[in-house]
């Protein structure tokens, strides 16, 4: 077994997602089976090799510090489901950052 | 069909997106007319197909009259103005919907325009609407769409492929002549192969990802999908170049490709059978109509070896870790705090229960089973075994296709082991649906360019089959050069486009023309 | 909400303990604009009014890197003698938090832009080395207003409101080496440390550094082991340190609390721990279900940045004079002690002595002024010196005037009230206020005559030959002159009318 239930549970937490338990059970039997699958890149030797940057590999892409027009705050707040006072509302937060 | 023929609705909708713009650009025929002419043929032909999640009359008539007024004023057209397009719901745009093919997203406006959304309305193309697509980019069949799957034009029980699937199968019923699509393991040139269609994956970085919502964002390539090999050619070279709003944009001229469409020569020419995908892992009539490409191949003067790319079949499983892990990060953002769907705000809740409430509601479950793994790959004590060893395996898949591309020019292989299946057979069965994806995964995780043609259909069922024609980083138009000259040779033994074979879809009000 | 924790006298604690401090420091870069996108970094603006598609995360938006910022960066690694990376890249931190657009910050990881450096501070006479381990980069967040608590803090809050204004303005994040040995000046070791960062920031030109705006912040570790014990203890991380001083407390309020958890046979918990400004305490912060997994990757949508060698030593070149060096050089060339140069750089009035000294003062006398009077007045209107309203050129010229006598020290210091109060430049308050010094014998001679006739004793005193007591009638003769008679010459004329 590649993955338990409570780790599948654990996943969920970790990516926001209110999983019923139908859907737990159900998902776990499929990402067990897929990381079994994809578990296969292990069996490449692959010592001294480095891993994949970009396709065509560059370096230093940089913009000028100079001001760009932005959004209007009316373009900003458009899509917001809430807002108050020219701000995003969100619902109480309960840890510290 | 010529252009001067250019007259009945219907005929507009036959037409290539270079014989509109001819037309157009001589004063044949207007803009606001062959924009009308397809949106009459979406009404009579998209409820059958779903091809469009949105389509945006009013605002492709009134570019079309822009088309048409800067002809009347004798100002220069570009090579596509006035050619309707379809784009996938994918790139953002200010004026229409951008949902992703997802709840979380429903209604959602953008307030700004991608950079390949606003290269097209710069050089006069006239955008249709948005098309379906599996959510957020993540399916090959569009049965993962939050808004109910497209339909294969060939057959209306079958899937179109995905993602781009709304995209490939528009441009199969003649509701646009172009399209775009993304492609991220596959998703533009395997739509491209079930529908009959041509569907190319530039080089990596080729197209601007600015506005593309991001999938994965090492492998998102937004690409063209036509009828025809120049038509592709002609899209490539407007939607491409390099912009400095995305980093990963390649700083270089876009090749020549259509010059390389309308060259169409590959005599001398050295193509690589890839030993690994021409095995028995496809279709009988997949592997029978790709053999019989490969014949053609020769028999138009190229020299044929088989190369072997040891590493490819390595690829589902390092893209199955890659993809997903790069999804799990670029979704975190639709947390119902300042755009998309918010569930469960009773004023009691918390942040994190809306939030993971929302993305129960809104998200699909091959977008949560993607954002699971990929969360699985990233974490601490498993980073190295999987997400690192994925990027690993994805190096030596490039040292393979470099390895090839000393030996030959081209590597060919089947696009997809299968035709188009029908609709419901594999969406219980995701790794099933993985296996659609086998070859062309590995142009995604190596990043060079690689097109889908048509090559005939499979004699079992009578389903439309693609060649895959893969080249170099950068050298683009030599996928083009390819696939312009078995088109053409193609046609000629088929005395038309593979997709004439179709049957004709019926028209709403129940007449078949 | 606050555990009330046992203390054991700081004292008490250093005798039994050895502390072990770190510092995390971020310091918000003054450049032009963010550091992924072209929007302003002024600060105060009206909300979401400097954000576009890129900082506010939104669908299909991408990072493009500042250079300046990158550049910004590598001046102060340079300035803390650490090493530039040649190849590095940004990385992606995942966490999920309302002032976070994308739910993931764009920061650095394993491969930081600058390395393993240094920065020598002095404590009480000793130079203790700070280890600098990295330098690197990475974007801020937005700004959260947290609305119907009772203090306005996260706690007891229903909602909140974000501004995203301040989200992707640059930040550097200087984090030292443990910082070992330094036993009882450890909370002091920790000031001096974030007082010379601030200012060798400043000398640099990145950033205005104003911890009480945020633009410099503060995180402490401190953690503490039995003297001769093989391994360092367990430490705990200090949020919310928003001054010099609080770095101090915070330390000291550490070390104190964690020598009673272990004087308890307990074991220190490693935690974020929040200070609380009003008592100088630290409180846990609200204990996290699972330790946060933030998943790095390298960045996909951004390219490695790979400083050239030349590039490298431009930035080099073009450091100024740092702190350290200045203060060496200042130090011979003003002639003051070690202790008067702290205390200058304390109150952060090096600029302003050498802009008095500049304008015409001895470095004493320019001294003297920034730190007495002038001092007095800021701490009295709780504001920095350099904020006072009045210019080291004004003060140069106050200072002046007393050397050339035209005024007196109890006179200069009406006439900086008047600069301060805004009446206008030295001069002109002189003027305006009828400050200069009376030395016209006439207007004197007045003023004399009145104050002998005043004291008919004093005089006696005086004719019999005390003349310490001469001394009260030139008090006499002050005090009828408002303080303005010139006290050499108003003596001169009582004793020649007494004699």
């Amino acid at each position: 077994m590649s993955i338990t239930r409570d780790e599948v549970a654990h996943l969920a937490r970790l990516s926001r997602l209110a999983l019923t338990d139908a859907e737990l059970d159900h998902f776990a039997g499929q990402l067990d089976q897929i990381i079994g699958a994809v578990a296969r890149v292990q069996e490449v030797a692959a010592e001294g090799i480095p891993p994949m940057t970009h396709a065509v590999p560059v370096v230093n892409v940089f913009r000028d510090d100079v001001e760009v027009p932005c959004l209007t705050p009316e373009q900003a707040l458009s899509g917001a489901p809430a807002a108050e006072q020219g701000r995003f509302r969100v619902p109480r937060i309960l840890t510290e950052d | 069909m010529a252009a001067g023929d250019a007259g009945t609705a219907s005929d507009l909708t036959r037409l290539s997106a270079a014989e509109i713009a001819a037309a157009v650009a001589a004063g044949e025929v207007s803009a606001v007319e062959v924009t009308q002419a397809h949106l009459d043929r979406i009404v009579a032909v998209d409820q059958d197909v779903h091809a469009f999640l949105h389509v945006a009359g009013i605002g492709a008539l009134a570019a079309a009259e822009a088309v048409d007024r800067k002809r009347a004023a004798g100002e220069l057209l570009g090579p596509l103005a006035g050619v309707p397009l379809a784009l996938k719901d994918v790139m953002t745009t200010a004026d229409m919907p951008t949902t992703c093919g997802s709840k979380i997203l429903e209604g959602w406006r953008p307030p700004y325009d991608a950079t390949v959304t606003r290269r097209l309305r710069d050089a006069g193309v006239v955008i249709l609407g948005k098309t379906n697509m599996d959510e957020f980019a993540m399916g090959s069949s569009t049965e993962n769409s939050a808004y109910g799957p497209s339909h294969n034009p060939w057959d209306l029980a079958r899937i179109p492929g995905g993602s781009s699937g709304g995209s490939s199968a528009a441009v199969a019923a003649y509701e646009a002549p172009l399209a775009i699509g993304t492609d991220t393991g596959g998703s533009i040139r395997q739509p491209a192969a079930v529908c009959g269609i041509v569907g190319m994956k530039p080089t990596y970085g080729g197209s601007s990802r600015y506005g593309l919502v991001a999938f994965a964002s090492s492998l998102d390539t937004p690409g063209p999908l036509a009828r025809t090999v120049l038509d592709a050619a002609l899209l490539h070279e407007v939607m491409s170049g390099h912009d400095p709003c995305d980093s990963t944009s390649v700083d270089a001229p876009v090749p020549p490709v259509v010059a390389a469409a309308r060259q169409g020569d590959v005599s001398g020419l050295r193509v690589g059978v890839v030993t690994e995908f021409s095995g028995g892992g496809s279709q009988t009539g997949v592997q029978a109509r790709f053999t019989e490409a490969v014949e053609l191949l020769e028999s138009l003067g190229a020299k044929v070896v088989e190369v072997s790319c040891p590493h490819f079949t390595y690829g589902l499983s390092a893209y199955y870790l890659i993809a997903p892990s790069e999804c799990s990060s670029n979704l975190a953002r639709f947390d119902a705090m300042r755009y998309g769907l918010r569930v469960g705000d009773d004023s009691t809740r918390s942040a994190d229960e809306v939030m993971s409430l929302t993305r129960e509601a809104g998200f699909g479950p091959e977008v949560k089973r993607r954002i699971m793994l990929g969360t699985y790959a990233l974490s601490s004590g498993y980073y190295d075994a999987y997400y690192g060893k994925a990027q690993q395996v994805r190096t030596l898949i490039t040292q393979d296709f470099d390895a090839a591309f000393e030996q030959v020019d081209v590597l060919v292989s089947p696009t997809t082991p299968t035709t188009a299946f029908p609709i419901g057979e594999r969406v219980d069965d995701p790794m099933a649906m993985y296996l659609a994806d086998l070859f062309t995964i590995p142009s995604d995780l190596a990043g060079n360019a690689a097109i889908s043609v048509p090559c005939g259909l499979a004699p079992e069922d009578g389903l439309p089959v693609g060649l895959q024609i893969m080249a170099p980083a950068l050298a683009d138009d030599r996928a083009y050069r390819v696939g312009a000259a078995v088109e053409a040779a193609l046609e000629q033994r088929w005395g038309g486009p593979l997709l004439a074979q179709a049957r004709e879809l019926r028209e709403q009000g129940g007449e078949t023309r | 909400m606050t555990d009330l924790a046992q203390l054991v006298p700081y004292d008490e604690a250093l005798s039994r303990y050895e502390p072990v401090i770190g510092l995390e420091t971020h310091v918000e870069l003054g450049t032009t604009t963010k550091m992924f996108c072209g929007c302003p970094t002024t600060f105060g603006l009206e909300p979401n009014s400097a954000v576009c598609p890129v900082c506010l995360g939104l669908p299909g938006s991408l990072p493009v890197a500042n250079r300046a910022a990158i550049e910004y960066t590598i001046r102060i690694g340079l300035a803390l003698n650490c090493s530039v990376a040649t190849w590095c890249r940004f990385a992606r931190k995942n966490y999920f938090y309302p002032d976070m657009p994308k739910d993931f910050q764009i920061s650095q990881y394993d491969e930081p832009l600058c390395t393993d450096g240094w920065l020598d501070v002095v404590v009480e006479g000793r130079t203790v080395r700070v280890g600098i381990e990295r330098v690197h980069l990475e974007e801020d967040t937005g700004k959260s207003l947290h609305m119907g608590g009772a203090t306005g803090r996260i706690h007891g809050a229903e909602y909140s409101l974000v501004d995203y204004n301040r989200a992707g303005i640059p930040l550097v994040e200087v984090v030292t080496k443990p910082v070992a040995g330094t036993g009882a000046l450890a909370p002091d070791v920790a000031r001096t440390y974030v007082t010379e960062l601030r200012d060798l920031l400043r000398s640099l030109g990145v950033s205005d550094v104003r911890m009480e705006e945020g633009s410099l912040r503060c995180d402490v570790n401190t953690s503490l082991a039995p003297h001769g014990a093989a391994e360092w203890g367990t430490r705990t991380e200090t949020k919310n340190v928003n001054s010099l001083r609080s770095v101090e407390r915070a330390v000291r309020f550490e070390i104190e609390r964690q020598a009673a958890v272990l004087d308890a046979g307990q074991k220190v918990v490693q935690e974020t721990r929040h200070f609380h400004e009003d008592n100088g305490s630290t409180t846990a912060g609200r204990s996290k279900e699972e330790a946060q997994d933030y998943r790095y990757f390298p960045e996909p949508d951004l390219v490695p940045v790979a400083p050239d060698r030349d590039w490298v030593e431009q930035i080099r070149a073009s450091l100024p004079e740092l702190p350290a060096a200045r203060r060496t050089r200042l130090l011979a060339e003003w002639g003051l002690s070690d202790l008067e140069m702290t205390q200058l750089q304390n109150a952060g009035a090096l600029d302003l002595i050498g802009a008095t000294v500049a304008a015409g003062a001895s470095a004493a006398d320019a001294r003297k002024w920034w730190m007495g009077e002038l001092a007095r007045h800021a701490n009295a209107t709780g504001t920095e010196l350099a904020d006072l309203p009045i210019s080291a050129t004004e003060v140069a010229r106050v200072n002046a005037l007393v050397k050339a006598g035209t005024i007196n020290d109890k006179l200069a210091r009406q006439v900086l009230d008047g600069v301060l109060a805004g009446e206008g430049d030295p001069d002109a308050v002189v003027a305006a206020r009828g400050l200069a010094i009376v030395s016209d014998d006439a207007a004197l001679t007045e003023a004399v005559d009145a104050a002998i006739a005043a004291s008919p004793d004093i005089v006696a005193k005086i004719r019999d030959g005390k003349t310490a007591a001469v001394g009260a009638l030139v008090g006499g003769v002050m005090k009828a002159t408002r303080g303005r008679a010139d006290a050499n010459r108003a003596r001169e004329l009582i004793l020649e009318r007494l004699s």
